[in-house]
């Protein structure tokens, strides 16, 4: 089935299976690499991007329902010089080990941070609960209150 | 002679006895089975009983709990992950229930789905209850959403969210989920007699 919608600011159209899950969509038929596969089964946010600003694990989103939707992977969020603050947290913090798993943690973060955009610690454990088999979540929680203070919320 | 007689004698004893014993067993037997069974008779036709056998069953209540923690699977252990109601019952800021579950079950990753999928209010907690006690909460307009009967018997009979229980797909291991123990047109027209037969509760 034929399937519209815009990713990254681009408008984009894919005949697909609409059963198809919007990740593989997005590694397979876009390339777009940054969202990773982990589980398939919703459990370990590696896959987590953002559809119509919200955070979604997109290997249990069947492409059919992103039809006129805006979605945006961790390429959208910020590339290059222009890092989205939770990238440049994510940065100065050294967050990564492996790397696996950060996309779908920056882009629950930046999700977190659209609706409280300086979270206590109690925000982040409620809602960033995602995977890292690297056990980065240290890190990862000085980072997210890293990129409030860049966005100015603290 | 006198001893055939007499044999023929005991032998209707033991027989009568050993009739008595096995006829004692059985009523034995149905003593413990009769009044369930009989118990399941009365109230294989009694709409009530019917409706609440699906109303606590876990299809229901995982997303009816007590508290602000949904629960989830067979043995209704809480949600994975520490999914948490919110503040509008989907969820939290960027763990909504959308975040994972869509208006249909996945087959692929295991993750159940209907259309506006969320918990019950909280008000609607079902966990921990006695049926009497659901029904009379289901009937209170205070923690029913202020709905009327036909509304409560619309939201049991007609909700796409309510039925999902008996088209509950599969699990993440692909093993499909239990349904309500209740064929769903029974349900259905159980919870209409029950509603139209004057909604009574039964005493505890
Ligand atoms: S790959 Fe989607 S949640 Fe693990
Ligand atoms: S950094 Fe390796 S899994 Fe998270």
């Amino acid at each position: 089935m034929q399937i519209q919608f815009t990713i990254n600011g681009k408008s984009q159209s894919v005949d697909v299976d609409g059963k198809t899950p919007l990740l593989w969509v997005v590694r397979d038929v876009l390339n777009l690499k940054g969202t990773k596969f982990g589980c398939g089964k919703a459990a370990c946010g590696a896959c987590t991007l953002h559809v119509d600003g919200e955070a979604v694990r997109s290997c249990s989103y069947p492409i059919k329902f992103a039809e006129g939707k805006k979605i945006t992977t961790i390429e959208g969020l910020g590339e290059g010089d222009n890092l989205h603050s939770v990238q440049q947290a994510w940065k100065e913090e050294i967050v990564p080990q492996c790397g696996y798993c950060q996309p779908g943690f920056m882009m629950a973060t930046a999700a977190l941070l659209e609706k409280i955009p300086n979270p206590t610690d109690e925000d982040i454990d409620n809602n960033i609960v995602n995977i890292c088999r690297c056990a980065t979540y240290y890190r990862m929680r000085k980072a997210i209150h890293r990129a409030a203070e860049i966005n100015g919320a603290t | 002679m006198r001893n055939k007689y007499f044999i023929l004698i005991m032998s209707l004893i033991v027989g009568i006895v050993l009739g008595f014993t096995y006829a004692s067993s059985d009523t034995h037997t149905n003593d413990t089975t009769t009044p369930r069974n009989n118990h399941t008779t009365t109230q294989e036709n009694d709409p009530f009983d019917k409706m609440m056998q699906v109303l606590t069953h876990k299809r229901c209540v995982n997303c009816h709990p007590a508290g602000d923690r949904p629960r989830q699977g067979e043995d209704s252990h809480y949600h994975n992950f520490g999914v948490q109601r919110g503040k509008d019952n989907h969820g939290v800021a960027a763990l909504r229930c959308e975040s994972c579950h869509h208006e249909e079950n996945n087959e692929y990753s295991g993750v159940p789905g209907a259309p506006e999928w969320s918990l019950a209010p909280l008000a609607m907690q079902w966990e921990g209850l006695s049926r009497v006690e659901i029904a009379e909460s289901m009937l209170d307009r205070k923690r029913n959403g202020n709905r009327s009967l036909e509304q409560i018997v619309e939201h049991l009979t007609e909700h796409e969210l309510v039925l999902w229980a008996w088209e509950p797909g599969v699990d993440s291991e692909g093993n499909p989920r239990e349904a309500p123990p209740v064929p769903k047109d029974e349900y259905i027209a159980a919870v209409k007699e029950w509603a139209e037969s004057g909604a009574v509760i039964p005493k505890e």
